[in-house]
């Protein structure tokens, strides 16, 4: 069997220009940084981008080395997600965001959480579209398919097929079984589902037959791809939690504002 | 100038609302000092995948952070005895099944209990709805918290709502800096007033006629 263990780059060099991306994207818990640094550096363009919400790593912690999600900003074409930011991109400046979209150079799709995780289990279990009661009424109706069923309203949401998937996980053994921890399992194992090939980064790469498999979440059918962050990189796990502590002791408790 | 109540008091007498056993969601903004008063008895969730956490960490304690370990606000929390934890998918099918007492923020209630939460009017505003929606809309009992009027003195409680609504009829309690009002299908309800502050005074702040409950008393806390 082919080996699915890939370096950043490796695991990139196929992504072309106008791909449609899904990334959990939510603080640093399950967040695939590392991933994303990544896809950054590949610079393709014209990206459609699904995630949960488009922030701004925190000042800090970009000037400890991490990579912030809305430094992809230029390399997107449109943004679904439950939760943009719209003052605090740093790097481009305050009107950045603005500009790009009074400019029809980026489309912006408001979403909901609920409805963006439901989304992709559509889109994981091939059905055609489901009707959601959510945002009925509101400005997520906009162009969607109203119907009412047993005198409810419901709204026609589409499924989500992305071509590549950026997920975390904490663990993966050489099949791709994925074990998560704490919050930082978030939407990744559904993004692995819905997507046509699915990265995963992990902090640790284990032998078959290690893992638990009453404990693993993502079974490794889904996964194509795993990259190893390396231990001396700032995503790794010890220095992550490290930078985190650090911080914290010096700042109040958060990590940037969701 | 009559003193109206701290975000600290307003939240907790909306913790007060709570029964044991409940499990809770909090929003962001005042819902999010709530936690500090939470009974033991009630479990809290958050949208990001985790019921039944312990409290929020202090700078004090950093060598307790644990970075797979935060709320969906950003803050980091200690693990608790009972927690569960789970992905976003479990997460809202638990938000929607009438499961959770919801504590939101709000920009505007109307009479009938509709909720704006977002602006979205302005073309250089974007979408930050988040779990908003599906938290109004799924919730057993949906609690705001907010000032009663605006920073320039504009009522938030009104007949119909000026902003775009994030999700209709859902609202059956808000609690402001100056009372407490309860969403009937007769209309608004005056429950609770705050210390020193009279009904008519009230009613005068308030863009939606009030009825008065029977028994309206000042809040305590």
């Amino acid at each position: 069997m082919e080996s699915k263990i890939y370096t950043p780059a490796e695991a990139m060099a196929d992504i072309q220009d106008g791909a449609h991306i899904a990334a959990h994207i939510w603080g640093l818990a399950g967040t695939p940084l590392y991933l994303l640094r990544a896809l950054i550096e590949r610079g393709v363009k014209d990206l459609t981008l699904y995630c949960s919400t488009f922030l701004p790593t925190s000042l800090k912690l970009t000037e400890m080395g991490f990579s912030s999600p809305v430094d992809l900003l230029p390399q997107l074409q449109k943004l679904v997600s439950p939760f943009v930011g719209s003052r605090a991109f740093g790097n481009f400046g305050g009107d950045f965001l603005d500009q790009r979209v009074r400019n029809g150079e980026l489309e912006i799709e408001a979403t909901t959480h609920g409805v963006l995780a439901s989304r992709l289990h559509a889109g994981a279990t091939s059905l055609g579209g489901f009707y959601s009661p959510i945002g009925t009424g509101t400005i997520i109706e906009r162009g969607k398919e109203k119907r009412i069923i047993d005198g409810q309203e419901y709204l026609l949401e589409k499924p989500i097929r992305p071509d590549v998937g950026l997920i975390k996980a904490d663990r993966a053994d050489r099949l791709g079984n994925l074990v998560y921890r704490g919050t930082g399992r978030g939407i990744n194992p559904l993004i692995a589902m819905a997507s046509r090939l699915t990265i995963v980064e992990v902090f640790e790469i284990v032998e078959v037959g290690e893992l638990d498999p009453e404990t693993v979440i993502t079974p490794g059918i889904y996964v194509d791809r795993i990259v190893k962050i390396p231990e001396a990189d700032i995503n790794s796990k010890k220095q992550r939690r490290e930078t985190v502590r650090r911080l914290f002791k010096e700042n109040q408790n958060s990590e940037g504002k969701n | 100038m009559k003193e109206r109540l701290s975000e600290e008091l307003l939240a907790m007498r909306v913790v007060k609302d709570l029964q044991p056993g409940d499990y809770c969601n909090l929003g962001l903004g005042t819902p999010q000092l709530c936690a500090s008063y939470m009974p033991e008895s009630v479990k809290v969730h958050t949208e990001n995948g985790a019921i039944g956490y312990g409290p929020l960490l202090s700078c004090a304690n950093p060598e307790m952070v644990d970075p797979d370990l935060m709320d969906a606000g950003g803050k980091y929390f200690s693990p608790a005895p009972g927690m569960s934890l789970f992905d976003i998918l479990t997460s809202f099918a638990i938000i929607r099944s009438g499961r959770l007492t919801t504590i939101l923020g709000g920009l505007q209630v109307s009479v009938k209990g509709d909720l704006a939460i977002h602006t979205l009017s302005e073309a250089d505003e974007y979408p930050q709805i988040g779990g908003a929606m599906d938290l109004a809309w799924g919730a057993k009992r949906v609690l705001i918290t907010m000032s009663h009027n605006t920073k320039r003195g504009a009522p938030k409680i009104l007949k119909e709502l000026s902003l775009p609504v994030s999700a209709r009829g859902c609202v059956d309690t808000i609690f402001t800096d100056l009372a407490v009002i309860k969403v009937t299908p007769q209309g608004l309800l005056l429950q609770e007033y705050a210390p020193g502050w009279t009904i008519s005074e009230i009613q005068a702040l308030t863009g939606a006629p009030l009825s008065v409950a029977d028994n309206v008393r000042e809040i305590e806390f």
